[in-house]
């Protein structure tokens, strides 16, 4: 057995995939890092308090990891459900009855989704309460915004997916606020002045249509499944990249002007 | 890890970038970049970024239309306006042309279907309307609660429309009188069809803070 894990790993195949070996070296340690495409965005190197508990939370990671549990949950998801008036009810249902480990999916799913609006609260609260927001580090608090956005965006489109009564009245509610958008919104300051009617304002795009209805079904699932996970993934890249970048997780920032 | 932007550092005699500033990451010794070389030239007005292939004072950026970089000009202007025409077309695209919705306006039936004193929910499913018979005539309601949209029900034994999501409680007459709503419910356009039909037409509606509920088209008189 040692002998076929040696032959193994002396093969072209696994040297051309992992270029380096475990050798306990810090030059070595450092190279796994660097040279993975999915760890190269962390840092090689953290300093000891950062992984003290107490610094972080862990809120920002959690958050990560629920992100990815609604990834992979909701991608299963996608496989029983059909975005359009006749059928989504049904489907919701026929996942919630019939489907084996269909609620256990679906209810990971949710769960998952408002335990991950709370993280990224907490997580800023934390950011807010260390001070993690100041310079050299602004720019990531701009973009961690941008992703509590996203956040949320991602929970509200979700919502309209079940397609029940609580789900349509809800975005009802909530894409009605649109219209008092200024500028772009009929009801909104100026919007009637720059001629903004319902059928052709900020919440007609929102919907397609003047009322909540199927088109806004399938506007809501594509922002939900494709174009806002996509954009989240790529800001969040961006995130854990300026960590590095700007220090490191937790820690005093470091002098880089001098 | 920091080589490549070591080495970028070390390409770039300019004042130091943006670049140069944040690639210093704290754990690794930070690398002194080569100071740039008093040997160099001064650089001369009107060229910002030195080029590797030409001296900087034979720079002239991309920005000048000459017979030497036309194509260059070009190409990028050509880029910039297929990226602007394409997001305008995207963005058109959002906008649909055809709206498959009920229509505005529809008949609904004759007067004498309607008995007086009675709040009609018979086109409120398919239109979000209700139409409220009285003994010298008829008005149309919007089924649209003020305050955020939803459609309020109508409760027989209280008298009133109450909205399910808030709690909004309006009069038949439409007025609002309790909840968060901020006003009364809208009535809308009614007058006779041809056919003797009463005809609604819930583009147009009639606001009571606006003292619309005067005019004309916004009751039926019928006896």
């Amino acid at each position: 057995m040692p002998k076929l894990r040696e032959k193994l790993q002396q093969s072209e195949v696994w040297k051309s995939i992992f270029r380096h070996n475990y050798q306990d070296t810090n030059r070595n340690r450092a190279l796994q890092i660097v040279d993975n495409v999915f760890l190269h965005l962390h840092p090689v190197r953290i300093s000891r308090h950062a992984t003290n508990i107490g610094f972080t939370w862990g809120m920002g990671g959690i958050t990560f990891l629920l992100f990815i549990v609604l990834t992979i949950t909701g991608v299963i998801l996608m496989f029983y459900y059909r975005p359009a008036a006749e059928y989504a009810y049904e489907d919701m249902k026929y996942l919630m009855n019939d489907v084996a480990f269909g609620p256990l999916m679906r209810n990971m799913h949710r769960w998952a989704a408002h335990l991950m609006v709370i993280t990224v609260m907490l997580h800023m609260f934390r950011v807010f309460l260390t001070g993690s927001y100041k310079p050299p580090r602004q720019f990531n608090w701009v973009v961690g915004v941008v992703l509590l956005v996203l956040t949320l965006l991602l929970s509200f489109t979700g919502y309209l997916l079940p397609w029940d009564q609580l789900a349509i009245w809800a975005v009802t509610v909530g894409t009605n606020m649109a219209k008092s958008t200024p500028l772009l919104g009929h009801g909104g300051p100026f919007g009637e002045a720059l001629g903004m009617r319902i059928d052709n304002d900020v919440r007609f795009v929102l919907l397609g249509g003047t009322q909540v209805g199927p088109p806004t079904l399938l506007r809501f699932y594509v922002g939900h499944c494709i174009f806002l996970p996509l954009i989240a993934a790529v800001f969040m890249a961006v995130h854990f990249w300026r960590i590095r970048k700007d220090g490191g997780i937790s820690g005093p920032t470091p002098n880089t002007k001098e | 890890m920091e080589n490549l932007n070591e080495s970028k550092v070390g390409t770039t005699p300019s004042p130091s970038t943006s670049i140069s500033d944040n690639a210093q990451s704290p754990t690794v010794p930070a690398v002194v970049p080569p100071k740039p070389t008093a040997a160099k030239p001064a650089v001369t007005t009107g060229v910002k970024k030195p080029k590797q292939d030409r001296a900087p004072e034979n720079d002239h950026g991309i920005w000048r239309i000459s017979r030497r970089n036309f194509f260059s000009v070009a190409g990028w202007a050509a880029f910039f306006v297929f990226l602007a025409t394409s997001t305008i077309a995207s963005l058109r695209m959002m906008f649909p042309r055809i709206l498959f919705e009920p229509p505005s306006s529809f008949k609904a039936g004759f007067p004498d279907d309607y008995i007086v004193g009675e709040v009609s929910e018979k086109y409120k499913d398919d239109y979000r309307v209700w139409i409220v018979r009285e003994t010298d005539g008829f008005y149309a309601l919007s089924a649209i609660c003020t305050h955020l949209g939803c459609t309020p029900r109508w409760l027989v034994p209280e008298s009133k429309f109450k909205c399910p999501c808030h709690g909004s409680g309006f009069r038949p007459s439409g007025i609002n009188f309790e909840g968060p709503a901020p006003r009364p419910l809208e009535r809308l356009k009614i007058s006779f069809a041809d056919d003797g039909q009463i005809l609604i037409d819930r583009a147009i509606t009639f606001k009571f803070e606006n003292g619309e509920w005067i005019k004309p088209d916004c009751y039926l008189k019928y006896s």
